[in-house]
């Protein structure tokens, strides 16, 4: 038993200096060398501020921007650290609902949002990728059918016509990778930078 | 369903199917001391470690001694771990100045990374500094996963040899399997991810200002490097706690079809050494094919449930076309998501690229059927193949029965002792997940946990309890699983579910090396055509049924039947 002993401390102090260190050291030296931008989070700046990563969502709640998919992520209530609030697209702490589909508290969610959509857009049924949480409560993306929905109502809001907006969403489109996999995206984040970019052209253009 | 999605789904069977053969003709070479193209960076330093651990490497371990060697070594990897939990304020590189680990808490993930579950009662970027998920977590998940391969091929020596003492020797393969196998795959793995975006560096988060002028702090870290080893060893701690669903962790369709393959790639590739190393590789594509079989139902009715549209929902005047997008991401979609789940829990992976837990009822039923069967399709990597071979000598030894004659497999006499051993092994899985879940849904402690209300919530405690035994660690996760209760329950269940397999399992190795191989004849049952696949796929499904079907019903099931009624709960 003893002499079983040796072999086991001396493994695992070594294997963990090899896959401990020198593995993800290994990996981090050549992937900044090499993918300096993902291996940082794909950060995106604008005028020298990082505005975001081009691979996480973030919250919009202006009706001039395009909005993202409903956010179960929470953080630590500031007023008492042993609650929690919500707090969507909480980009250090990724979580979904876990709300069951017979949950009377999905339900009661959906319906709320369902409600408030419908008024925005009458006599469009309302794309369920907009009422529903994602997994990691960070999702980036729209489908193209849920962007098109929030159309109108984004014109409007910036004086755009309905049919530049749509422009944008088609070009902002990304078909599956590869042609088959996954779905098509919409990213939010290019989406509205576009946009605010379109109406600084537009400004520009005017004046 | 849709024409794209069933693509999607052959186009990742096709590629299982490609790899198995190559990876299995790799692994035999490792794992028979032959030379691999790595061989001359690697040979020296695998001499220098077998000198400073004072292993002599030709000399082979009989099966007790090469059970007490694993014993050994999982138990120093234990210690370690939950040592560095509870230190981890005081130790180096912890940019965001976390906490020690509670005691409890340490525990389960201590015992849950040494034995490759995976289970998480904690979320990643809120608890666990870089250190201890580089230095800790992500080591466990190569050493766990290089003993599974190890205790697995070790298995298979025993069926190949004929009057042998030995099975190898204990140091040899987890080192050989690190060397060779694990660290080459995952350092290209690993460098192919972050190409795909996946972050890899030292800096704990960065804050951006959003476009509407809200402060959002991004959680990073060494994500690429973990993620690798993560599924190619199927053991599936995510570096966040959204796990796969992060989009840092898996940002688009095509890391999602590489990671999960990558869960099925050494699993398939043993079924194909066991072929090579008993001498007849039909019996490994045997085997393959079962799993094949069970796996093409389960991701049929995952991918249905999933499609379809809840029904609470359809009154409400929306779009439901797309399915059951609650807990999923756009860019997987439902079919690359049903088809995560159900690879996931097919081997023992459990990482996640959706919340299991908002799944349609029988959609989520499939994750938990593949886990009470024991994780034998395709399986963790090692646990997988050693799960399914207990369940070929169960198989023969029924077969045997009805025809009258002493079974055998590859010309090896299954006996009292054999049989015996294997029904140890494959009885203290239900005795854990049923008998936990028993004890969980009468005390209030147990109840306290769970998310949802109704039969949801039976599925909650019952997904618990199958994850740990099964060592698979995907969740329903809504259970708040950091509790007392659940820490300590989870964590035995967890090392009664990887050692009281383990060691019935290397009996019977050590057994079956001792015998000698009869040759085949006309009275032989032969093992590599469709009858013996019907029948072990029969009766894994028989012994999976019987034990289970009452729990189920009390679960997905009757959950299914109040959602197609519109009870809510």
């Amino acid at each position: 038993m003893l002499n079983e002993l040796r072999p086991a401390l001396v493994l695992t102090a070594a294997l963990t200096i090899i896959t401990g260190l020198a593995y993800p050291l290994a990996v981090t030296g050549v992937a900044q060398a090499v993918f300096l931008q993902q291996a940082n989070g794909s950060l995106i700046e604008r005028n020298g501020v990082v505005v975001g990563s081009a691979l996480i969502g973030q919250a919009f709640t202006g009706p001039g921007y395009f909005q993202p998919r409903p956010s179960a992520t929470t953080a630590a209530d500031p007023a008492d650290a042993t609650k929690t609030v919500a707090a969507p697209y909480n980009a250090s702490n990724s979580m979904g609902s876990n709300l069951g589909p017979t949950s009377k508290a999905l339900v009661e969610r959906v319906r709320a949002d369902v409600e408030r959509l419908k008024a925005e857009n009458p006599g469009v049924p309302v794309p369920v990728e907009l009422v529903t949480t994602s997994a990691s409560g960070l999702d980036p993306d729209l489908s193209p059918a849920a962007a098109d929905f929030q159309v109108p109502r984004v014109a409007k809001a910036r004086g755009l016509s309905e049919e530049a907006v749509r422009r944008l969403v088609a070009t902002t489109t990304a078909p599956r990778a590869l042609g088959v996999l996954g779905e098509p995206t919409v990213n939010v984040l290019a989406l509205n930078l576009a946009l605010d970019q379109l109406a600084l052209d537009k400004a520009a253009a005017g004046r | 369903m849709t024409v794209n999605g069933w693509i999607q789904i052959l186009l990742f069977i096709a590629l299982v199917v490609a790899v198995a053969r190559p990876l299995g003709g790799f692994m035999t070479r490792v794992f028979t001391g032959g030379r691999t193209p790595l061989s001359p960076l690697l040979d020296p330093v695998e001499r220098a470690l077998y000198r400073l651990a004072g292993v002599e490497a030709d000399r082979e371990q009989h099966w007790v001694s090469y059970a007490v060697s694993a014993m050994l070594f999982s138990a120093v990897s234990l210690l370690l771990l939950y040592a560095m939990q509870r230190l981890q304020a005081v130790l180096p590189l912890n940019p965001q100045g976390m906490a020690n680990v509670p005691a409890d808490l340490a525990f389960n993930t201590a015992v849950s990374f040494t034995t490759n579950t995976n289970w998480q009662n904690y979320g990643g970027e809120s608890t666990m500094g870089h250190l201890v998920q580089m230095t800790g977590l992500a080591v466990q998940n190569f050493l766990s996963a290089a003993v599974g391969i190890a205790l697995a091929v070790a298995l298979v020596r025993g069926f190949a040899r004929s009057s042998a003492r030995s099975i190898g020797n204990f140091w040899v393969d987890l080192t050989r399997c690190t060397l060779h196998v694990l660290v080459p795959l995952c350092l290209v793995y690993a460098l192919f991810l972050v190409w795909q975006g996946v972050p890899q560096t030292l800096v704990g988060a960065v804050d951006a200002t959003t476009l509407e002028g809200a402060r959002q702090t991004i959680a990073l870290g060494p994500v690429a490097s973990q993620e690798a080893i993560k599924m190619l060893g199927t053991n599936g701690g995510g570096f966040f706690n959204a796990n796969s669903a992060h989009p840092f962790e898996n940002p688009n369709a095509l890391t999602n079809l590489v990671q999960m393959l990558s869960i099925f790639a050494l699993g398939a590739g043993l079924t194909n050494l066991f072929g090579r190393m008993v001498g007849d590789e039909r019996q490994g594509w045997a085997i393959l094919a079962a799993m094949g079989v069970l796996f093409v139902a389960g991701v049929s009715v995952a991918y249905w449930a999933e499609a379809q549209a809840n029904p609470a929902f359809a009154a409400l005047g929306m779009d439901g076309l797309a399915g059951n997008m609650e807990g999923k991401e756009t860019r997987f979609g439902i079919a690359a998501t049903a088809l995560f789940a159900t690879v996931t829990t097919a081997a023992s992976c459990g990482a996640v690229n959706a919340m299991h837990d908002s799944f349609m009822p029988l959609g989520g039923m499939i994750p938990m059927v593949n886990m009470m069967l024991g994780e034998i399709i395709i399986g963790g990597v090692g646990a997988g193949l050693y799960g399914m071979l207990l369940f070929a000598i169960i198989a023969l030894f029924i077969a045997g029965l009805m025809v009258g004659r002493t079974p055998e497999y590859l010309g090896k006499k299954l006996e009292g002792k054999e049989v015996k051993m294997t029904m140890l092994a494959v009885l203290c899985l239900p005795v854990m997940m049923l008998g936990w879940t028993a004890v969980a849904v009468v005390l209030d402690t147990g109840t306290a946990s769970m998310a949802n209300a109704g039969p949801h919530g039976f599925s909650e405690a019952l997904y618990a309890n199958v994850s740990a035994a099964a060592n698979n660690g995907s969740a329903f996760a809504g259970l708040s699983g950091n509790t007392l209760w659940y820490n300590l329950t989870l964590g035995i269940g967890m090392l009664v579910g990887r050692f009281f397999v383990i060691v019935p399992m290397l009996a019977i190795a050590g057994s079956l090396a001792a015998k000698t191989r009869a040759p085949a004849s006309a009275g032989s049952f032969p093992t590599h055509d469709g009858l013996f696949v019907g029948l072990l796929v029969g009766v894994i499904l028989i012994v999976g049924g019987l034990t289970f079907f009452p729990a189920l019903a009390l679960g997905p099931i009757v959950e299914h039947l109040a959602m197609t009624a519109g009870t809510l709960f």
